[in-house]
């Protein structure tokens, strides 16, 4: 371990982080303006408990939606007034009115409140399918003390990710196939003798973290007899050392972002890694689908991110002999991990980079009068090499998006400042409201350094017509990222039903592919019978050398379609087939899961699915993890 | 591809007169009236300087002329400078002020020389809905001088975004008159272009930034050039290709093609082209030439129409036969060697979009009485033409056509009104009606025997022209008739062989879409069963007794092109030397055809048309029994007589085609 000075030093950075973060978390009434963490945005849920280390339970459904997105305490509705508020106390947007909201929605889906589409009022157990049990395996996993349950509420928990039609089916209380029991291994061992079991006894294993998968790679295979056994890492959540001199931690892969990061927090350090479900997402799901972080430009991406991966595969244990930062070993092995999709085995222990928690944070945006101009900026910066730790662009309607859930302002004068802001844009700077664009930023690391880089990309902002536009609204964006997925669930309250997807493409055709893409949704929709014009909109949010992460969101008003859920699959697909005749790739970084799998072989040559199909072979012959992603 | 055959696509509506509100106001009120049309998406056209810019600033352009320094050894700026002197040759120059001015003489010469110009709102309103969502390219077919700005003029009328237009060099070097036209929008285009790499580089790119920024309609005849004979040329693909590559690429959404159909009841230049397909030189396009035209002027042209065809979606007609991620791998600036799959989409859209214009052409009766006419060729009865004309008026109304014929007036009446509007060709005496001859040059009687072929030729081939007009209603139904008549068995699958053969023979002659012999088969076998000449039964194809007369007369329809390449085939397999240059070639066969009729001996004075002479050669290149060789720089033609004898046989009903030799189809 590092000396006691060091060690003192450490402790004091922690403990000023936490300071701040405390101050942050209660609402932040005269805090210091200039130091806002990234951490704002999301939830805090247990904060004041640093001693548990865990925020997830095996039983979810303790703190957990079991048909919509996150805490059960946390959700969006429509108060009697009509207005929006914000249920909870986890979110800085927790507990506030949103009074343009209502008019947005309205307006942006021709929804009306008083025509609802309420969700079934809760699991009815009943209606599960009794699950199908090897009862040697269970009598032998008995012998383990290993806890493991069959109950109806547990198994439903885990037959699903957040696809649009894994949520809506619930809604309507339908389950499908659900695993037909769930263990919780609390460690590497534990796992061992699970795959073990399994692999005697001819189950079948899918491994679950988080529940956050957006690409149906949960979902149970229908035609799958064997009984199914839902491997719930989420007990194996410790960090099991820190290596200060190389500055790496062994984490257990069932923790969640939140967790990881604010335990190494408390030590000084953190990982940097931040994909938007970090919230609940696991560092093995993470590992198993090729993660991708909202900082990736300082920390990278979550293969940049691994030093070394132990898994538990039918063949046995694979890992590395050594931890040295880069091999010529043949092809990487751990490359045939990352992605894997939990086909090949489960992912146990990783070593992982770890950074000094950063000094300094700062938020930032900037408008632009077109989304042309503001990719045309977003490329230059990644010339230059020079992006801060996020810089996203938002697209004309996610910018209005955006103004929609802005709380209700406290002052006279906060909207006074507001209106002469929207005059100085609008009127004379000439940006046309229906065009303009907004890019949000965040900065991290030393402060002088966080101000010089700052001024570096507005400066390079204001030669493509870009003006500097707040923290404020930069913040409102990260916002936007948690509490989306909350949106969703209000919208499908109302008959409005979304999703998001993604994509990377070569800067040259970041603006074809968005402008075809989008046109493409509309188009489909109205094709499809839908109504009213959908909401079709995106925003870049990564920048690489050679290209750039495009999101997508799209959702439309689904009043008197017969068959909604056919509707927007099939706009789904014909986007996707969009994005690819468009030169875009088949996932960034939600994976492929069974949702996209028909065209996996288009997208790596039939010799790459080979290739892939013969090391399934190999690791996995009697497909005991059997969820059939991916391959 | 679907939307690229007939009958899916909507009627064009009701025409109206737009001279007559024209007649009411004045020509400056019109010229100076406001004009504010609703551009794509809302962008304002940019500037041909802005255009300019972007096109030499393109990544394209810049690897090109690098490309083209380093084999050339000179310096890149040299190519480059060479390259912006293309372009300013090329670029138009769109002014609303030279429109206005052009407006108000357009308004005051189409109100002296047409009665009417009929246009389709319906088609405008339709064109105006497609401007604002997508890139639109306006594909009219051309047929005289006077349609290159009519587009534009009504496009302002109705208070459209002007098109820019494709032009051929030609046109600009009339002086004044090239300025005046690239200000209302031309941009000019050299004739021959072969192999120049810059120059296709330019163009293309300048084309392709047009579409891609949408900034203005772009205007071209896909059919190349000017039609002489007023049939549908079979379309040039190079221009086709451009306009559609940005959808390929996917830097636009989709591209709106408008096929556009142009007729006129009396064509303005009728004398010169006869004259032109007779041999006898083309003026050169000068401004003392249009000048002297005035006297052209002041004659009756009788009604010209517009017809504005549904635009095709290009997305839809790509759907399931472009896979667009061919050009994920190899950056999009970078000149590549279109696919096959790319080619023969252009192909068929390009084939497709001559076939909707045909559709939508609105044909006079003059064209109806003119087919008659050729066929009697020593004049006939008024009675009996009228007779013929009101029958045949059925047929073409039966096959679909679109017919301008005055409602409320008597068939009498539409004859002499269309005998008086076509006075130089056509005469009555008694109550015989027949085919006149073109006055001499000069006025006097001729006494060679050769200037008076000439004279009855120029007549019959003006006759004929108008006739053309008319010929794409009939060909399929009459291909079918042909290849009855030339097949000994009744089975279909034995026609339909016969039919593919004679497809294939005339393919330069008539506009069918690659690949889709099956389907014309098909539609010329339901038209004939459809006016109930023909039925269909187990595989057999049995004429019907009362329709005779029908299929009797779709056969003579056909008859002079079939006479006409036997004739050629003649020459070559008898007369003709094994080698010959192509500069040859014409003089050769029209001499040749001249000592026929001077002997009494040829059947057909159509056989007279260079147009129909060059077509034959070019079947026969594509069929392999004439060989091309370049010499220099001449082409040099080698003759394969057995092989002209043997599809001469064929084409007489003497042998059966070999099916499998005509696959192209």
């Amino acid at each position: 371990m590092a000396s006691n000075g060091k060690s003192s030093e450490r402790q004091r950075i922690a403990q000023q982080r936490l300071r701040i973060i405390a101050g942050h978390l209660r609402k932040q009434e005269e805090a210091d303006h200039i130091e806002i963490a990234a951490q704002e945005c999301k939830a805090e849920s247990s904060r004041t408990d640093t001693a548990k280390p865990n925020s997830v339970p095996k039983r979810r459904q303790e703190i957990m939606k079991w048909n919509g997105w996150g805490y059960s305490d946390s959700k969006f509705l429509f108060n009697k007034k009509g207005q929006a508020e914000f249920t909870g106390k986890r979110y800085r947007l927790s507990g506030l009115i949103l009074p343009s909201l209502k008019e947005w929605f309205e307006g942006t889906f021709g929804a009306n409140l008083q025509h609802k589409s309420p969700a079934a009022a809760a699991l009815n157990a009943g209606a599960v399918p009794p699950p199908n049990l090897s009862e040697s395996f269970v009598e032998e996993l008995k012998a383990t003390d290993i806890p493991f349950s069959h109950d109806a509420e547990d198994r439903v928990f885990r037959s699903h990710g957040h696809c649009l039609h894994e949520i809506f089916g619930l809604r309507e209380g339908q389950y499908g196939r659900c695993p037909d029991m769930v263990v919780w291994p609390n460690c590497h061992i534990d796992v061992v003798k699970i795959v073990e079991l399994a692999c005697k006894h001819n189950v079948c294993l899918m491994p679950y973290g988080g529940g956050t998968s957006v690409s149906s790679a949960l979902e149970c295979p229908p035609e799958e007899t064997r009984s199914i056994v839902s491997l719930d890492t989420s007990q194996m959540n410790q960090i099991l050392w820190i290596d200060e001199k190389n500055l790496t931690a062994h984490v257990e892969a069932g923790i969640i972002g939140q967790d990881l990061e604010r335990l190494l927090n408390e030590s000084g350090y953190c990982t940097g890694h931040e994909p938007d479900s970090m919230e609940f997402s696991s560092l093995g799901g993470w590992v198993a689908t090729r993660a991708s972080g909202m900082k990736k430009n300082i920390y990278g991406n979550i293969e940049d991110l691994v030093v070394h991966i132990k898994m538990v595969t039918p063949r046995g244990v694979i890992e590395k002999s050594c931890q040295g930062p880069r091999m010529s070993t043949g092809p990487d092995v751990h490359h045939f991990i990352l992605g894997s999709e939990g086909t090949l085995g489960v992912v146990t222990e990783v070593t992982m980079k770890i950074r000094p928690v950063p000094e300094y944070q700062k938020y930032g945006s900037v408008v632009f009068p077109n989304f042309q101009q503001g990719v045309a900026c977003l490329r230059e910066v990644a010339k230059q090499r020079c992006a801060p730790a996020s810089i996203r662009l938002m697209d004309n309607e996610q910018f209005q998006f955006g103004h929609a859930l802005k709380p209700q302002v406290s002052s006279m004068f906060t909207s006074f400042l507001d209106g002469l802001k929207k005059f100085y844009i609008t009127k004379f700077k000439g940006f046309d409201p229906q065009q303009l664009c907004v890019a949000t930023l965040l900065f991290e690391g030393d402060r002088e350094k966080v101000l010089q880089h700052e001024k570096q990309v507005y400066d390079i902002a204001a030669k493509f017509g870009g003006l500097a536009a707040g923290e404020d609204n930069g913040q409102r964006g990260y916002m936007l990222t948690f509490v989306i997925a909350y949106l969703r669930d209000l919208g499908m309250d109302y008959y409005v039903m979304g999703e998001s997807f993604e994509t990377s493409v070569p800067w040259d055709r970041v603006l074809d592919l968005c402008r075809n893409v989008k046109e493409r949704i509309v188009r489909e929709c109205k094709e499809k019978g839908v109504q009213f014009p959908p909401l079709s909109t995106c925003r870049v949010t990564q920048t690489y050398d050679s290209g750039a992460c495009v999101y997508f969101y799209f959702a439309f008003n689904y009043r008197g379609l017969s068959d909604p859920l056919n509707v927007y699959l099939q706009v789904e697909h014909a986007a996707r087939e969009e994005i690819l005749a468009n030169g875009g790739s088949l996932s960034h970084h939600h994976g492929v899961g069974k949702l996209r799998k028909e065209w996996m072989q288009d997208a790596v040559s039939s010799v790459g699915l080979g290739m892939l199909k013969s090391v399934k072979e190999y690791v996995d012959p009697d497909n005991i993890f059997g969820n059939r992603n991916l391959l | 591809m679907e939307t690229l055959c007939t009958e899916k696509t909507p009627e064009p509506g009701v025409f109206s007169d737009m001279l007559e509100e024209r007649r009411r106001t004045s020509d400056l009120s019109y010229a100076l009236k406001s004009y504010s049309p609703q551009p794509y998406k809302g962008h304002p056209p940019s500037s041909a300087r802005a255009l300019h810019q972007a096109v030499m600033d393109s990544q394209y352009l810049r690897y090109i002329t690098q490309e083209i320094a380093t084999e050339s050894r000179e310096p890149v700026e040299v190519i480059r400078e060479e390259a912006s002197g293309i372009l300013e040759e090329m670029s138009h120059n769109l002014q609303l002020s030279v429109i206005r001015l052009l407006g108000y003489t357009l308004n005051k010469v189409f109100k002296s020389v047409f009665r009417r110009i009929l246009v389709n709102e319906d088609g405008l309103n339709r064109l105006q809905q497609a401007i604002q969502e997508h890139p639109v390219i306006l594909m009219p077919n051309h047929r005289s001088y006077v349609d290159f700005l009519v587009l534009s003029y009504i496009l302002f009328t109705y208070d459209l975004p002007l098109p820019v237009i494709a032009a051929g060099i030609p046109l600009m070097g009339m002086k004044l008159i090239g300025e005046l036209l690239r200000r209302s929008g031309a941009f000019f285009i050299r004739r021959t272009i072969g192999a120049d790499k810059l120059y296709w580089a330019v163009l293309s790119e300048y084309v392709r930034t047009i579409v891609r920024t949408g900034s203005a309609p772009v205007e071209f005849y896909v059919e190349g050039l000017r039609s002489r004979t007023l049939k549908s040329l079979n379309p040039k693909l190079g221009m086709m290709h451009m306009v559609l590559e940005p959808f390929f690429k996917g830097e636009v959404y989709d591209i709106s093609l408008v096929p556009i159909s142009v007729s006129y009841d009396r064509l303005l230049e009728e004398s010169l082209l006869a004259h032109e397909l007779l041999g006898v030189p083309k003026p050169k396009e000068t401004t003392m030439g249009l000048l002297k035209a005035r006297k052209v002027l002041e004659d009756d042209y009788g009604s010209m129409h517009v017809c504005f065809g549904q635009p095709i979606s290009v997305r839809e007609l790509a759907k399931g036969r472009i896979t667009r991620s061919q050009y994920n791998l190899v950056p999009r600036d970078l000149p590549q060697k279109p696919s096959e799959e790319i080619q023969a989409f252009v192909s068929v859209v390009a084939h497709g979009m001559v076939r909707l214009q045909e559709r939508d052409t609105v044909l006079s009766p003059w064209s109806l009485m003119a087919l008659i006419l050729l066929q009697n060729p020593e004049g006939l009865a008024l009675v009996t033409l009228t007779q013929r004309t009101a029958w045949l008026r059925g047929l073409v109304l039966k096959f679909g056509a679109h017919l301008d014929w005055p409602a409320q007036v008597s068939d009498e009446e539409v004859m002499s009104s269309s005998m008086s509007l076509h006075r130089s060709m056509v005469g009555c005496e008694g109550a015989r009606v027949f085919l006149l001859e073109a006055p001499a040059p000069g006025g006097e009687a001729s006494v060679s025997p050769e200037a008076a072929v000439f004279r009855r030729a120029a007549v019959v081939l003006m006759c004929a022209s108008y006739r053309n007009q008319v010929l794409h209603v009939f060909v399929r139904p009459a291909l079918v008739a042909v290849a009855m008549a030339t097949t000994p068995s009744t089975r279909k699958e034995d026609v339909f062989t016969n039919f593919k053969f004679l497809q294939e023979l005339f393919s330069n002659e008539f506009v069918f879409v690659p690949g889709m012999a099956a389907q014309d088969f098909e539609e010329g076998c339901l038209l004939l069963v459809k006016c109930e000449a023909l039925q269909t039964s187990d595989q057999q194809l049995v004429r019907t007794e009362h329709g005779a007369d029908t299929t009797s007369c779709l056969q003579a329809i056909l008859q002079p092109f079939l006479q006409t390449y036997q004739v050629v085939f003649n020459y070559l397999t008898k007369d003709s030397a094994l080698v010959f240059t192509e500069r040859q070639y014409i003089p050769a066969v029209r001499s040749y055809c001249l000592k026929l009729t001077l002997a009494g001996e040829l059947p057909t004075c159509e056989a007279l048309s260079s147009d129909t002479q060059k077509n034959v050669l070019n079947a026969l290149l594509r069929m392999n029994a004439v060989t091309k060789t370049k010499v220099g720089d001449q082409s040099e033609f080698r003759v394969n007589k057995a092989a002209i004898q043997r599809i001469g046989d064929i084409l007489a009903g003497r042998i059966p085609p070999q099916s499998a030799a005509f696959s192209r189809l």
